[in-house]
């Protein structure tokens, strides 16, 4: 059984009077728990292909199976909802909400869920305690590091306890050990079954991963998860 | 998303941006305030009006000779072919069910002399039954008395103000004034009136009817007023009038005006007035939902990598468009509420500092500008709203 089931992706944008293929005919399998790695220079369909796989985006043909469900045909509101309960993100540039403590950026995508504000505290008092932000509850962005912002944006995005987490240029804006800390973290929610799939330019953060997927021209060029 | 949570993050939005909000919220604010303050003043003004015009008892119904046509009433002084109103007409209304009585009414102006002095006045030709269709009240002495038509004798009352002009603090009592040319003797003082309309109702004095109509060289009388029992419907008693009238006369050669018809008209008008300087007002308010849209506008395009970021985490295009209609609505109210305190904190001041001029703060309007302002909110946030709502999540996310 596979958490991911990607046949026949097409997508294309228009720019100007060009077409731009982003993907072209991807297949692609995922099971639960892995650790998949996408690579490939600038403009070759990874961050088109993560888009589509937190369904931000939808694709000119082809279909996309989450969890064996057929996800493309979903209504927005629907799509929203597998968003809040089986995504999370982990952005480049942490994209926390500059007036909110860390506490209150981490209770977001519950509140969105419209959980009860006493379980909400109790869920994110224990992410903010799984990653050691305790003391920085109250601390706004502005007064945190680069590191601890984005343990917050991990603690935010794993707080509805997603099936997959995808990390675009996670350490993008870190300095190597802070980078360092960050891989650590996501892979130990992996070693806990949360699939994890990381968009890199980085060859050694690639590395790390159990597989990889290098794209090239809107198509998978490569993965080593194919024997 | 829980209503609470949404309000919560809304009202977040707002005071993170402390002077951008207060700024924005001030404009309504003054839009409010001045709805109120300017309802305020015309709701005064109405009260005061309508004051003064029943301060002689609502329940009093004006008969006047000659029939109002399209062409309007004959204006008094200039000679018509009107059949004249008379002394019998009055007393035959005195004799109608629930009328409870009935004055003829004929004035003019002239000299009053008494105790050696002079004065120019007003002279009110009445009889007994005046002192209960104006409700006065009589200091000292008494009101005329009852008389049968054609025996009046010659008595005066005098008003508080002529009183002291005349005698001063003497008894005025069995004094003799003459009015015209003719004598009358002094038999009461009315108690202090006031003012109607800036007319001083206590410069005054009160003789017979069928005496004004000598002393002014009339025949007939100028008005005729006439109360009846509190409660029934004046139209009742109107048309009760009519009939008798009709059938004394031949035919309708006179004007009915009850006051309750008087009051109603004059508090349409009013009423009208009022709306008018309130949507006066409504014009500042439209500049501050402008405001409003502006900043909401400038908002979302400031938040567009949060409106990205509550897309990814599951938040519905409808969830977007309510945080930020929310947060205009908030805006807008909040607003509202400063401008309510505003507007009836200065009606309030004007009250202790003008108190002649009348200030009443009408609460229904209050709450209408309140509720009003909210709907401006709702009105000014559809645009910018409708805006986040729509973003292009990975557009969002990706401007930096």
């Amino acid at each position: 059984m596979s958490l991911i089931e990607l046949s026949g992706i097409e997508r294309t944008f228009l720019l100007g009077d060009s077409e731009v293929h982003a993907l072209r005919s991807i297949n692609l399998s995922i099971t639960p728990g892995e650790y998949v790695a996408v690579m490939g220079p600038s403009g070759s369909g990874k961050s088109t292909l993560l888009n589509l796989l937190g369904l931000l985006d939808r694709p000119d043909a082809g279909t996309y199976h989450l969890e064996d469900r057929d996800v493309t045909t979903l209504t927005p509101d629907e799509q929203a909802r597998v968003r809040s309960e089986r995504i999370g993100f982990v952005f480049q540039s942490f994209h926390l909400v500059p007036r909110l403590t860390a506490a209150a950026n981490v209770e977001l995508p519950l509140m969105l869920a419209g959980i009860v504000p006493a379980e909400r505290t109790k869920r994110v008092s224990q992410a903010l305690k799984d990653y050691g932000l305790t003391d920085r509850a109250h601390h706004r962005p502005e007064q945190l590091s680069g590191g601890q912002r984005q343990r917050v944006a991990i603690a935010r995005a794993t707080v509805m306890h997603p099936a997959v987490i995808l990390a675009d240029e996670p350490t993008g804006n870190l300095d190597r050990a802070t980078g360092e800390d960050v891989v650590t973290l996501l892979e130990g929610l992996n070693a806990q079954g949360v699939t994890l799939i990381v968009v890199t330019h980085d060859q050694t953060l690639g590395a790390r991963a159990r597989r990889q997927l290098v794209m090239e021209d809107g198509a998978i060029a490569r993965d080593s998860g194919k024997g | 998303m829980i209503l609470a949570d949404s309000a919560r993050y809304a009202l977040q939005a707002i005071t993170s941006y402390r002077l951008r909000s207060f700024l924005t919220l001030l404009g309504i604010a003054v839009g409010i305030a001045a709805v109120i303050l300017l309802t305020s003043i015309g709701e005064g003004v109405h009260r005061y009006v309508l004051k003064e015009f029943t301060q002689f008892g609502t329940n009093v119904i004006g008969i006047s000779p000659g029939k109002v046509k399209t062409g309007g009433q004959p204006p008094s002084g200039i000679p018509t072919t009107a059949r004249l109103l008379t002394m019998e007409d009055a007393a035959a209304l005195k004799q109608i069910p629930h009328v409870t009585g009935s004055t003829p009414t004929v004035w003019g102006n002239s000299e009053v002399e008494g105790n050696g002095r002079l004065r120019r006045t007003t002279v009110y030709g009445v009889d007994a039954d005046f002192k209960q269709v104006f409700s006065s009240t009589v200091r000292i002495g008494s009101f005329l008395p009852r008389e049968t038509t054609g025996s009046s004798r010659a008595f005066v009352v005098l008003g508080s103000k002529l009183r002291n002009e005349l005698f001063g603090s003497e008894n005025p009592l069995g004094a003799r004034v003459r009015i015209g040319g003719l004598h009358f003797r002094v038999i009461g003082v009315l108690a202090p009136k006031g003012q109607f309309l800036g007319i001083d109702l206590d410069d005054t004095a009160f003789i017979p009817a069928e005496r004004a109509l000598e002393v002014y060289n009339r025949e007939g009388l100028m008005e005729i007023h006439v109360t009846y029992a509190e409660g029934v419907p004046s139209s009742k008693v109107a048309a009760a009038i009519k009939e008798r009238l009709k059938l004394r006369h031949g035919r309708e050669d006179f004007t009915i005006i009850t006051q309750e018809d008087m009051l109603k008209t004059l508090s349409n008008i009013l009423d009208i007035l009022t709306m008018a300087v309130g949507a006066l007002g409504g014009i500042s308010l439209v500049v501050g939902g402008v405001g409003i849209v502006t900043i909401m506008t400038i908002a979302v395009t400031e938040r567009t990598h949060e409106i990205g970021l509550l897309v990814a985490m599951g938040a519905r295009r409808r969830t977007v468009l309510g945080l930020f209609l929310g947060e205009s609505v908030l805006l807008a109210a909040l607003g509202g509420l400063m401008g309510l305190i505003l507007g009836a904190g200065t009606a309030q001041m004007l009250r202790l500092a003008l108190p002649d001029l009348p200030v009443h703060t009408p609460w229904n309007y209050a709450l209408g500008a309140e509720i009003m302002a909210a709907s401006i909110g709702l009105l000014a946030g559809v645009l910018p709203a409708r805006h986040a709502a729509r973003l292009d999540p990975i557009e969002a996310l990706r401007t930096e």
